[in-house]
């Protein structure tokens, strides 16, 4: 069991390259996740309905501040829906319903007080397929800014600078900013996501897999960018890949079936999970 | 064997066989119509030789050679292949009554191709195909003889053909500007009476001015006259091939040449004048002489003022069946409704454009805003404006289906991943999916654009016309003339092919009509193409 949980905790091979892309040891991780942190997210009594078929059931959990919160589970397991249900992007979903609460600061976000479009400039999202717009790099980040109403150039330039820099993007995009972004590489790509999710200041940041069509070598460069980022952002991150879960984040949860079958530390998950399911998919006995 | 024709079967080679052959037949059905309008109508321009053939009973005919063919049931065991005869276009329509004459070959005893022979195009009467007698001035001799009239006449072409551009400038824009604020205060004057006002200041000014415009009208007629007595001062006199005489003044010839004693380049470089003054002239002759420029004009701004408003209409509708309305039943229904519309009838739109755009919209925008020009209509009749929303309505469901196409091709990440920074559906959907969908809404102008300029039993009722007397656009405010009528090239087609008293001499002007409306369709097409491309360069999708 131990020689497994060495293996997984291991960067990809190609990660050695940068010892500093590993993320945080496991063994460093909260070993429960009430202890320390703020709860940033609540998700309490939570169904999902897409038309007839019900999606999630009972979701109970809370998302700590500042930490990196991973869901791992199979395919068609509910773990990306719950992630859409944090910025309501699911609300464009037609005959979708959800029933039970979902806080963000203690607030429903589905109270009527609550705009939708700022709850989305809190709540920033990368997606599983890269999906820079087909604008310059320079526009694509500028466009939240934009949006908020944000014109003074000089304002933009910056707010385009830093959240370039915090994204890791800035030294090689600086010389073609007002270039194609669909011209950078898929990772490149990906981290421009990335920034253009950071220039409207998000508190949250949601992550659909979004290293699964990337290498490895752009996968350890987001990995570390996490890393940076949880330093004054709330990270939720759904994956495929178990190792990248063990690797990055503090709390991890297991979905199977739109239920989520345990939720603990990450430590506690690929060493002591209390549900026999959860060790056979960590353990890669199925899944 | 057996094996051998089932493996052939199954192995889809003759799947790809048909669909080449497919392929084939349909580029060569294009091509082939493409060569013949190109063939016949950039023929047109050629100064074509003139044979002067002398025949058995000592008469001769002169003319361009126009065809030959077999005739039929004249195979005898003599000609085991049939006596064969040709076409000749003998012009001279004043004198012969015809423009073209067959000519059996066996009654030629010779052929000959004469250097000294001219042929004259005229303001009447098509050409006249001959030599010159005399060249006089009144009732002076000027000149006389071939050599000596021809070296006499050209300069005075020349001269004649300035005078003309004055009498033109002098009666269209002059003059025509005169009629226009005439027209104007006449109805000014009309609109005091009918409001009821007789304030006499006014109308006495009015008044005057409107004797002083008279007056003024009066002068420009007085020198028009001058000028058309100053086309009339020299005359020719020409012989046909078999001497009968006509006397012509210069002022009704409009180009001389002697085509067989012009050398290539000669031949050229008329070639190209000959091309240029189609594109650029107006229509003589009922039509079948001159140019065709008032129907290019005609065609292209109709088209244009078509694009303004099916754009922003078909996109609009788009938009919502699409992005906004609720996916359902009735979505589904107005969805094929749309696509049926595109397979109505274009007569029926005509007939709706009438009914609707001229009589109830034109006539309720005449009582209310012109009523002083009432009984005549200015709107509640046949005009450019309508006749493009017709063809608007008719291409809006091309545009519609493009747009939804487009729109459809927006990846949905695009959507969410606006949505999620941040922004509004409207938001999203102006700075992101509206750029990535404009390639979808030109597809959709340029298949509109390609149906609406071919497009001419709509226009027939809606406000084309044989000879527009104006062109809708000119330095009068407000400059757009949305309620004049105009000429079409597709309507040009149909009246000269088919209407025009003398069809076998108007055959060139159709297929030359024919050409320029297939290059207008196709410059049209590719201007909207080069956006189309530069936009796609612009919004490329990433290989990733």
């Amino acid at each position: 069991m131990h020689a497994l949980i060495d293996r997984l905790t291991q960067p990809p091979h190609t990660a050695r390259r940068h010892p500093q892309a590993t993320g945080p040891d496991v063994a460093s991780a909260e070993p429960s996740h009430d202890a320390h942190s703020e709860p940033k997210i609540t998700v309490e009594a939570a169904d999902f309905y897409y038309g007839d078929k019900q999606a999630l059931f009972n979701i109970n959990l809370t998302v700590p501040q500042h930490k990196v919160t991973a869901f791992i589970g199979p395919s068609g397991c509910g773990k990306s829906t719950l992630l859409r249900c944090f910025n309501r992007l699911n609300d464009l979903v037609e005959e979708s319903r959800l029933v039970g609460t979902i806080r963000l600061d203690g607030r429903d976000i589905h109270d009527p007080s609550v705009d939708v479009t700022d709850l989305r400039t809190k709540v920033g999202m990368v997606f599983q397929k890269v999906n820079p717009f087909p604008k310059s790099v320079y526009q694509n980040v500028a466009y939240g800014p934009q949006l908020k109403g944000i014109r003074r150039r000089a304002r933009l330039d910056d707010i385009v600078e830093t959240s370039l820099q915090g994204a890791g993007l800035w030294e090689e995009v600086k010389d073609r900013l007002h270039h194609s972004a669909l011209g950078l590489s898929g990772g490149q790509q990906q981290r421009l996501c990335i920034a253009r999710a950071l220039a409207v200041n998000p508190e949250v940041l949601l992550m659909d897999e979004p290293c699964s069509a990337l290498d490895p070598i752009s996968t350890a460069k987001i990995e570390e960018l996490l890393h940076a980022l949880k330093s004054h952002l709330t990270v939720v991150i759904v994956t495929h890949n178990m190792q990248q879960a063990a690797r990055i984040s503090d709390f991890t949860g297991f979905f199977l079936m739109g239920e989520l079958i345990e939720y603990d530390g990450t430590k506690e998950i690929f060493t002591n999970p209390s549900d026999r399911r959860t060790e056979d998919y960590v353990t890669g006995r199925f899944g | 064997m057996a094996t051998r024709i089932k493996k052939f079967l199954g192995s889809g080679t003759l799947f790809v066989w048909f669909c080449g052959t497919a392929v084939a037949a349909s580029v060569l059905l294009v091509s082939g119509v493409l060569l013949l309008i190109m063939i016949n109508g950039l023929g047109f321009f050629w100064p074509h030789a003139l044979v002067e053939l002398t025949l058995t009973d000592g008469t001769r005919v002169l003319g361009e050679l126009k065809g030959e063919e077999v005739i039929p049931h004249s195979e005898t065991t003599a000609f085991p292949e049939g006596k064969t005869r040709v076409k000749l276009k003998i012009g001279n329509r004043d004198l012969y009554g015809l423009d073209f004459r067959w000519v059996d070959t066996e009654r030629v005893v010779s052929a000959d191709t004469p250097t000294d022979v001219i042929a004259v195009e005229r303001r009447e009467w098509g050409n006249f195909y001959g030599r010159i007698r005399e060249v006089r001035r009144g009732g002076e001799h000027v000149a006389s003889g071939n050599e000596d009239g021809w070296t006499a006449l050209v300069p005075l072409i020349d001269h004649a053909n300035a005078l003309h551009d004055d009498v033109a400038h002098l009666q269209r824009d002059v003059i025509g500007d005169v009629n226009y604020d005439i027209e104007r205060i006449r109805l000014k004057l009309r609109a005091l009476a009918l409001q009821g006002q007789d304030d006499p200041v006014r109308i006495a000014v009015l008044e005057a001015s409107l004797q002083a415009l008279e007056r003024r009208y009066q002068e420009h007629v007085d020198v028009l006259r001058t000028l058309s007595d100053r086309l009339n001062e020299y005359s020719v006199v020409l012989i046909e091939t078999n001497g009968r005489e006509l006397s012509l003044p210069v002022g009704h010839i409009v180009n001389a040449l002697r085509p067989n004693a012009m050398g290539l380049f000669e031949k050229i470089g008329t070639y190209f004048i000959n091309f240029w003054s189609v594109l650029s002239q107006e229509p003589r002759e009922a039509n079948t002489e001159g140019g065709i420029f008032p129907a290019i004009f005609g065609t292209v701004m109709m088209v244009l003022i078509m694009s303004v408003a099916v754009v922003p209409f078909g996109v609009l509708a788009a938009f919502y069946l699409r992005e906004y309305a609720r996916q359902g039943l009735i979505v589904r229904v107005i969805r094929v409704a749309v696509n049926n519309l595109a397979g109505v009838p274009s007569i029926v739109f005509g007939v709706f454009g009438l009914g609707f755009f001229v009589y109830a919209v034109g006539g309720t925008l005449d009582t209310l805003f012109y009523p002083e020009a009432l009984p005549t209509p200015t709107f509640g009749t046949g005009g450019i404006l309508w006749a493009s929303l017709t063809l608007a309505l008719l291409t809006v469901p091309v545009v519609i289906v493009a747009t939804e196409e487009g729109l459809s091709a927006v990846p949905r990440e695009y959507r969410e991943g606006s949505l999620a920074l941040g922004a509004t559906k409207i938001e999203s959907m102006i700075r992101v999916i509206l750029p990535c969908a404009l390639p979808g809404i030109l597809t959709g102008l340029i298949l509109a654009v390609a149906r609406a300029t071919g497009e001419v039993a709509p226009l027939m009722l809606t406000g084309v016309v044989k000879l527009a007397p104006a062109l809708p656009l000119d330095h009068h405010f407000p400059f757009i003339h949305f309620e004049r009528k105009f000429m079409h090239l597709g309507f040009h087609i149909f009246d000269v092919g088919f209407q025009s008293p003398n069809v076998e001499a108007a055959k060139p002007m159709v297929y030359v009509t024919t050409l320029i409306l297939v290059m207008v369709v196709i410059l049209l097409n590719l201007s909207a193409v080069a956006i189309r491309n530069h936009m796609r360069k612009k919004f490329r999708s990433a290989a990733v």
